[in-house]
This record gives structure tokens, C-alpha cells and sequence, in this order.
């Protein structure tokens, strides 16, 4: 059951994100290019998204628990340090470097581009790279 | 300049409230928050109960296909930058997430949605880099590139 929503849920995040313009690098970079001839669009992919989120997560959580699990797994970190901030600001320059962030870039990964699966790759490397990191 | 002859923003906003509610219905059945950062990582790192991350990266897959197959709409154009914008792209973007604890759907959509200052102050910060790096490449350094 638990992988039925898990699957289903998939499918709806990445029809949202091929029907938004996500996965189209020219895009994103567009609306990330203020100065320049920028592409609004995208705003109303995060102003859709964050508006169904914050209002229905409200609902969500006043729940004693999830319908599937035992509770909640939420982010138990409440502090804003340097890594956080130092890691977002990292993650904000590659998505300004090529135009993917994690979601569209795997979602992407259907159009058979072999630069996407470079992307893909180099990500999961960054990503043990940054776990390494963290550990010591 | 912003151009309005190509503005269009129905598939964005519609796209963006399908981004949402699948948001909104992970965390309701599983509690989990749809961060695709930390799904896929829990997915490769082989964390317990993984069943549901693998089959939401399968749905990752096929949504798209599954949209662009009902509603007739071709593919995006393939970037244009070379390979190895890619790679460095990807290895930052792999890098950042790790140590921020999440990307635009984790932070952005579900830590937004949550209220939550971190992910406030996370998303402002990759905005602000994102635009900061386009404008670097795209009006400074291309001056300088042959």
C-alpha cells in the first residue's frame, strides 16, 4: 500500500514538473536570468505549489499521524548555521550552472539526453562527496 | 527584459498545483515530506522501509513520459551547454543539497508549506545564488569567454 502511494504520488510530482516547464533547462535558466530576458513563468510553479502545501499541510499535520505510518517524519532541525546556508547557496550555483535541480533532473531523464544523465551522475557523486564531508 | 509574447502561465500554475498536492498527499498517507534531494538519497543509501522511495522516483519517470504521451506535448529542447556544465552543475547541485538538507521541493514546496524558517532562509539563499550565477555567466564572464 505504502508503495502504491509512493508510486502514485511519483507520477503526479513528475507530470507536474514535465507540465510546468521544470524540465526544460532553457526555461529555468530563463527565469533565473532576472537581468536578463527573463521568464516569469516558473514563479507559478513554486506560487501553485507552496500555495496547496501551506494550506493543506496545515490540516495534514493537526493529524495524530500519517494514514500509513506510525508518525510523522519531519525535519527535526530547527537551526539556521552556515551549513545549511553554506549548502543551499552551493546547491543554488549548480542549479544557475546547467538549469536542473534534483526533481527535474530525474524526471528528465526519460527525454534520453546523455547530458542529463551526466547531471544525474555527477549529483549522486556530489551527494556521497557531501555525506563524506558531513561525517567527519 | 521580460517578454510577454511567450508568457504563459496555466501549464505552469496547474503543473505547479499537481507538484503540491502529490506533496500534500505524501505527507498525509506516509508522513513523509516530498523532498526529491533526500528521497533519492534514502533511496540510493539504502535506508529501511525503501520500498515507496523507489517506486516514487519510478513515478518520477513515468509521470513525465505519461504527460507528454497523453497531452501531445513534445520534449523540451536538449540543453545546449556543453557536457561539462553538466557534470560541474551536477556535482554542485549534489553537493548542496547534501549539506543544506534539501532542494527546491524539500525546502521550497514542503518547507515552505510548513512554515518552517530554516527552509525559508535556505530557499531565499538558492534563489539569490541561482539568479547570482546566471547573471555571472550570462552578462559578466562572456565577456571574457571565447
Amino acid at each position: 500500500m505504502k508503495a502504491i502511494v509512493g508510486l502514485l504520488c511519483g507520477m503526479v510530482f513528475g507530470v507536474g514538473l514535465a507540465m510546468s516547464g521544470m524540465t526544460d533547462t532553457a526555461k529555468v535558466l530563463g527565469f533565473l536570468d532576472v537581468t536578463g530576458q527573463w521568464v516569469p513563468d516558473l514563479a507559478f510553479v513554486m506560487g501553485g505549489a507552496v500555495l496547496v502545501t501551506l494550506i493543506a499541510f496545515r490540516f495534514v499535520l493537526k493529524m495524530k499521524k500519517p494514514v500509513l505510518n506510525r508518525r510523522f517524519s519531519l525535519p527535526g532541525s530547527s537551526m539556521i548555521d552556515g551549513r545549511l546556508l553554506g549548502g543551499a547557496a552551493i546547491f543554488g550555483i549548480g542549479w544557475g550552472v546547467y538549469g536542473y535541480c534534483p526533481g527535474p533532473a530525474i524526471a528528465a531523464l526519460t527525454y534520453l539526453d546523455s547530458k542529463t544523465a551526466m547531471f544525474v551522475a555527477a549529483m549522486l557523486v556530489g551527494m556521497a562527496l557531501a555525506n563524506k564531508i558531513g561525517k567527519t | 527584459m521580460f517578454d510577454y509574447t511567450t508568457f504563459a502561465y496555466t501549464t505552469p500554475l496547474v503543473g505547479g498545483l499537481l507538484i503540491g498536492a502529490a506533496s500534500v498527499a505524501l505527507l498525509y498517507f506516509l508522513g513523509r515530506i516530498a523532498g526529491i534531494a533526500g528521497i533519492v538519497w534514502g533511496a540510493v543509501s539504502a535506508q529501511p522501509d525503501n520500498a515507496w522511495r523507489w517506486l516514487f522516483i519510478l513515478g518520477l519517470l513515468a509521470g513525465p513520459l505519461a504527460y507528454h504521451f497523453v497531452a501531445g506535448v513534445p520534449y523540451p529542447a536538449a540543453s545546449s551547454l556543453p557536457w561539462w556544465q553538466a557534470v560541474a552543475g551536477g556535482l554542485l547541485v549534489g553537493i548542496g543539497v547534501r549539506l543544506g538538507s534539501g532542494c527546491t521541493s524539500g525546502h521550497g514546496v514542503c518547507g515552505l508549506g510548513r512554515l518552517s524558517p530554516r527552509s525559508l532562509f535556505a530557499t531565499l539563499t538558492f534563489m539569490a545564488t541561482g539568479i547570482l550565477t546566471v547573471y555571472l555567466i550570462r552578462h559578466v564572464l562572456v565577456e571574457y569567454l571565447p
